[in-house]
């Protein structure tokens, strides 16, 4: 554990020189300095309007997976369960998956207009189908010895989504819902810099077209250590529920 | 289980009658006014305008401009990443240590980096690219670290046992083994990718077809819009599909794993 600490402590300091050589390199244009960058993303923690920003994405965020993870689960429940409609839907759910969402923006825009909504129907868009892919192929992987269980109980098919197949499924739903939480994060920032008048993507487009370089950097920076400690989170959960069944 | 051969074609019949219906419902719902002409013009509409562009030709420069920069960028992530994960794979503590950031990457869109590349290279074919290639290596070099954990150990030692260097191990021996993973990772290369090059257009750049998109979107110009908007989603869905379909045979070839 002391060594994990030190190897930590030791990619931190890694990190730290690289980016200083590349700020001495490139000059303060093109990358701000890390204690600049980490001044400026201390003041903004203690700023105002840094939170009315936060909360505004954070809200939106939070709505935005709340739709995703339920719409994706359902959807992905469905087609894990029922083989013909899964077969039929996997490649549409793929390439649904790897169309780049972010050329959707002028349609979402027209749909929803400038506001909570597009950023939310942005970051659905971006984190509903990795959510139903995983939650699909979980349920089919899941052992046929256990569906087989269930049909001999002559348990219905929606008791036997909830109590046995959810249940078995669960690790690699909750691997499902990890990568769909970063993307929706993702949708829901791409949704703030294209199609909206508040949040932390908003703050990012302006600071971007006034070339505010250390803010830029300071505000990507606290987004990135936001996403990390949010993934690290889940992927605590998942190895926990992996190593209690 | 049905035979295997009819289910096939049933699943691909459903498949098409599905993919017919909703367009047919856009169609409807778009000319029956529920959608608005403003919001979206009739599918059958788009796709008119995608083939008045392709004979016109008068978007062929950007879609030249935008093709050859995606497959640069691509090109550069596919490789760099395929080294930068057989690296990372060597050095179990250093991957250990990585993971954490390399997952929560996709969370940020690191295409706000665009300006900042334009300080350096200019507006121009050079930051898009860039921007292209630093959007897709992640997605490459997670998916070579985990296609080189399935390589099976018998194939890895019976590289050694025929004293093959390091780098003739890895790509010789190594890199066919985990090829399935490397076309997964091929795939999503290329969709990030595409959205870097796109964001990055959309943003600030003299030319393509994310810049074309989002002056057309400016200038209420839906016809034209919708047309490369389907354009770019047929081209990336057909890499995606000739992918998949490789990835799948891959799969077949070296057993299911």
């Amino acid at each position: 554990m002391k060594a994990a600490r030190f190897d930590y402590l030791f990619l931190a300091a890694a990190i730290l020189a690289l980016w200083q050589l590349c700020h001495w390199a490139a000059g303060p244009d093109v990358i701000s300095s890390p204690a600049a960058t980490l001044e400026r993303a201390a003041q903004m923690l203690a700023s105002r309007a840094f939170w009315v920003h936060a909360q505004s994405t954070g809200s939106a965020f939070a709505l935005a997976l709340v739709i995703a993870i339920s719409g994706g689960l359902a959807l992905g429940l469905w087609l894990g369960l029922v083989r013909f409609a899964g077969d039929v839907a996997d490649p549409i759910l793929g390439s649904l998956y790897s169309i780049p969402k972010i050329t959707l923006y002028p349609l979402i825009l027209l749909m929803f207009g400038l506001g909570i909504a597009a950023k939310v129907a942005f970051g659905v868009i971006h984190g509903v189908f990795p959510i139903a892919i995983f939650t699909m192929n979980a349920v089919r992987n899941v052992a046929p010895v256990y569906r087989r269980t269930a049909r001999v109980l002559g348990l219905t098919p929606a008791t036997t989504a909830l109590t046995v197949m959810a249940p078995a499924a669960l690790p690699e739903i909750v691997a499902g819902i990890r990568v769909g939480a970063a993307l929706t994060l993702l949708g829901t920032l791409i949704g703030e810099l294209f199609a909206s008048t508040s949040g932390l993507g908003f703050a990012l487009m302006r600071a971007m077209d006034i070339h505010a370089v250390t803010d830029i950097l300071a505000l990507t920076f606290i987004l990135f250590a936001f996403a990390a400690c949010l993934n690290a989170g889940l992927r605590l959960i998942e190895r926990r529920i992996r190593h209690g069944s | 289980m049905p035979a295997p051969r009819l289910w096939k074609s049933k699943v691909a019949l459903a498949r098409m009658a599905f993919v017919a219906a909703v367009f047919v419902l856009l169609e409807l719902l778009c000319r029956l006014g529920v959608i608005d002409r403003v919001t979206m013009i009739p599918p059958s509409e788009m796709i008119a305008a995608l083939f008045d562009i392709l004979r016109s030709g008068r978007f062929n420069a950007d879609i030249a401009f935008t093709c050859y920069n995606t497959l640069c960028a691509i090109a550069l992530a596919i490789c760099i990443g395929f080294f930068l994960g057989a690296g990372l794979h060597a050095l179990p503590r250093l991957r250990r240590m990585l993971d954490p950031l390399l997952s929560a990457y996709y969370a940020v869109p690191t295409f706000v980096f665009y300006p900042l590349l334009i300080v350096v290279f200019g507006v121009g074919r050079t930051a898009l690219i860039v921007i292209g290639a630093m959007f897709g290596i992640v997605a490459m070099i997670v998916n070579t670290v985990l296609g080189l954990d399935r390589v099976p150990p018998a194939v890895d030692r019976t590289g050694r046992i025929l004293r093959l260097g390091a780098l003739r191990q890895l790509v010789l021996v190594r890199l066919p083994a985990a090829a399935p993973h490397l076309v997964s990772g091929i795939k999503l290369a290329v969709a990030y990718s595409v959205i870097g090059i796109v964001a990055g257009e959309f943003i600030l750049a003299t030319s393509g077809i994310g810049k074309r998109v989002a002056f057309a979107y400016d200038n209420f110009d839906n016809r034209t819009m919708y047309g490369l908007l389907l354009l770019l989603l047929i081209a990336v869905m057909l890499i995606n599909g000739c992918l998949s379909a490789w990835e799948k045979q891959l799969h077949r070839r070296f057993g299911q794993q």
